[in-house]
């Protein structure tokens, strides 16, 4: 069998609050099944390689953003391409605003998306901070979101989650983050899929699923995560 | 005297109310008085060092007034106060009624953004600079700008500035200042004890540097023995601070010490006998165990203390992580820590809070915790049990953990030796 082939968009500018932990956990659950894989970072000017399972990207800080953000734009026809394909994407945060349509600052600037995601973001003066479980299709996912970009789903984008008022994509409608086909979307840092494993197994029996790979996933042994999950949900948000 | 006085008056207000520390006064005091702190510093006969920088500014400042006391009456800031006003409180709290400073030199903690405000009012003698590194969940970014409020607290030092050779981002603020550089630095062969944030992602290893000329260098290190060569003059010696980066702190503190009219002899004595700044790298005997706290706070500051680790050669670990505002609340930071390198070697087991969260990232990594627990007490005896006599237990715990932990390694201490 090939090695699932993951891309790691920017690691060194998108990796706050642990999101790079997204690329080791899946590495990990597919090296503990005894499935090959192979994890491929792609930076600023380097090209995306052909054939494509799965791609992580992190949050940044707005300057990170600012940084990526030419590059990102050029990655445009190519990341609708992979969407398109089926190929399996989880957006974090600063990855996530950016795969919509556009991102407007609380200054007022206009910062295209590539429009993979149906979503619109728009900057806030308020920051929506702390830990968060939010119930999905996928069982409870489990982070900790800290944002001030507030995202509106178009008919599109399906929420990811439910939560509760006051926190999730827009603070207002109670939902966190989205899916729109293979590319999901979310706030949750921490990183989300090492406390939420059953997530972290759709993403990879999508990708599997789409190679046309046996799709089965041998169970592993997510006491551990539920455990942390369990207590990370009833800390003081 | 006037300010000294309503300071103290401050000061003896808090007592009253049952509760002490510098920052009140200080701050009554700034708000007052604002010309005090320049007035007062400016009357100390060798001025004052500024030590500021990422990770190991408190160790490294108790090192500093350590190695000053050998020959001066030295003023230093409360661990925890370590802004503008603790510096005042500090001045206040060893003033006589009438004003007088019973002091020759400061010594003063200031983290980076304080440093910056702190030269505004008093340029100081001397700075010594330790590390830039990532806070918990930073980016590159960011570690950029804390440098550059270095370099700030660099340009107004007026004698000398102490450099860490082995950081580029500190070593680079040489040209930068009109006072001397200072440089100190760790020997090629331990460099490897002090991994940067840009490895951990991949990137540029650290560059080649320029090694003569250095004031102070770390020449080995082990569990047992830390060789700092000051000038020409070499000692080795057993450093109560356990711990690599203890040891580098400790060649930072020769390096501006070595600035002043001190013999190294003088110097060497002040290192010996510093005692460690609490929970970090205080070591503790139980049982005949023998059992070293280290605070870890940083990915980097943890990724160092890991490296070190390996060649104290403990016989068990204990990580205990807790999520409070002073820990951090997001947890997450502990993915930017790389344990792998503790895959095939010693049992680990994971406390505090956060346990499960520490289990499954070291999972993650390939390590299989030996024991989670929530509880602290139960978990350190566990793992003390679990240690035979002779043998070495190292803990890292997040802040607010420490001093429970302190308070239970103390007791047991106390205990066995009774
Ligand atoms: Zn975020």
């Amino acid at each position: 069998m090939t090695p699932l082939r993951i891309v790691h968009l920017y690691p060194h500018e998108m990796n706050i609050y642990g999101d790079t932990g997204n690329v080791v956990v899946l590495r990990k659950r597919l090296e503990w099944r005894d499935l090959p894989v192979e994890i491929v970072p792609v930076g600023v000017g380097d090209d995306l390689p052909s054939d494509v399972d799965l791609i992580l990207g992190g949050g940044g800080q707005d300057a990170a953003q600012g940084e990526i953000g030419e590059d990102f734009q050029r990655r445009g026809p190519e990341l609708r391409a992979a969407a398109s394909d089926g190929v399996v994407i989880l957006a974090i945060c600063g990855a996530y605003q950016l795969l919509g349509h556009e991102f407007n600052t609380a200054a007022g600037t206009r910062i295209p998306g590539v429009g993979v995601l149906d979503v619109v973001t728009n900057g806030s003066d308020t920051r929506l901070i702390g830990n968060h479980a939010v119930d999905s299709e996928w069982g409870r996912l489990v982070g900790y979101e800290n944002h001030s970009g507030l995202t509106t789903l178009g008919p599109a984008a399906t929420p990811l989650a439910r939560t509760v008022p006051g926190r999730g994509n827009d603070g207002q409608d109670s939902t966190e983050g989205c899916v729109q086909g293979n590319v999901f979307g979310t706030y949750l840092h921490g990183p989300v899929l090492a406390k939420s494993p059953r997530f972290a197994d759709e993403l990879l029996r999508r990708a599997l699923e789409r190679r046309g790979d046996a799709a089965e996933l041998a169970p592993l042994d997510d006491a551990l995560a539920l455990q942390a999950a369990e207590v990370a949900a009833k800390r003081p948000r | 005297m006037l300010p000294v006085m309503t300071g103290k008056l401050a000061l003896a207000g808090l007592r009253l109310l049952g509760r002490s520390g510098n920052a009140l006064p200080g701050l009554v005091v700034e708000r007052l008085f604002p010309r005090y702190l320049a007035k007062t510093l400016s009357a100390l006969p060798h001025g004052v060092v500024v030590v500021s920088g990422t990770n190991g500014k408190t160790t490294t400042t108790k090192m500093v007034a350590a190695i000053l006391a050998e020959r001066f009456r030295v003023l230093t800031n409360d661990t925890g106060s370590n802004f503008v006003r603790g510096t005042i409180g500090a001045a206040v709290s060893s003033s006589t009624w009438t004003g007088r400073l019973d002091a020759d030199v400061a010594v003063f903690e200031l983290d980076e953004a304080h440093a910056v405000r702190f030269v505004e009012r008093y340029k100081p003698e001397r700075v010594l600079l330790l590390n830039v590194m990532r806070d918990q969940l930073d980016r590159f970014g960011e570690i950029d700008h804390t440098a550059r409020l270095l370099q700030q607290v660099a340009s107004q030092a007026t004698v000398a500035v102490g450099l860490n050779r082995d950081d580029a981002r500190i070593a680079a603020i040489a040209g930068t200042i009109d006072a001397e550089p200072v440089w100190y630095q760790v020997a090629d062969d331990l460099r490897h004890l002090f991994p940067t944030d840009e490895e951990l992602y991949g990137g540029a290893s650290r560059a080649a540097r320029d090694s003569d000329g250095a004031a102070a260098e770390l020449v080995a290190w082990d569990a047992n023995a830390t060789t700092i060569r000051i000038g020409d003059a070499e000692q080795s010696f057993p450093l109560r601070a356990s711990g690599a980066h203890n040891a580098q702190n400790a060649t930072a503190a020769a390096a501006i010490a070595s600035t002043f009219d001190l013999t190294p002899d003088e110097i060497f004595r002040g290192l010996r006998a510093v005692e460690p700044a609490f929970g970090r790298g205080q070591s503790f005997e139980i049982d005949g165990r023998d059992v070293s706290l280290h605070l870890v706070k940083n990915p980097a500051g943890f990724r160092q203390s890991l490296a070190a680790a390996r060649v104290e050669d403990p016989a068990r670990i204990c990580i205990v992580i807790n999520d409070d505002d002073a820990d951090g609340r997001d947890v997450s930071w502990l993915w930017d820590v790389d344990f792998t390198g503790l895959a095939d070697g010693v049992p680990v087991s994971t406390a505090g809070v956060r346990a499960a969260d520490m289990a499954v990232r070291l999972r993650y990594d390939g390590v299989e915790a030996a024991a989670v627990d929530a509880a602290l007490a139960p978990a350190v005896d566990r793992a003390l049990a679990a240690t035979a006599p002779g043998e070495r237990l190292l803990i890292f715990s997040t802040y607010t953990a420490m001093w429970g932990l302190h308070r239970h390694l103390v007791a047991r201490a106390k205990e066995v030796r009774a």
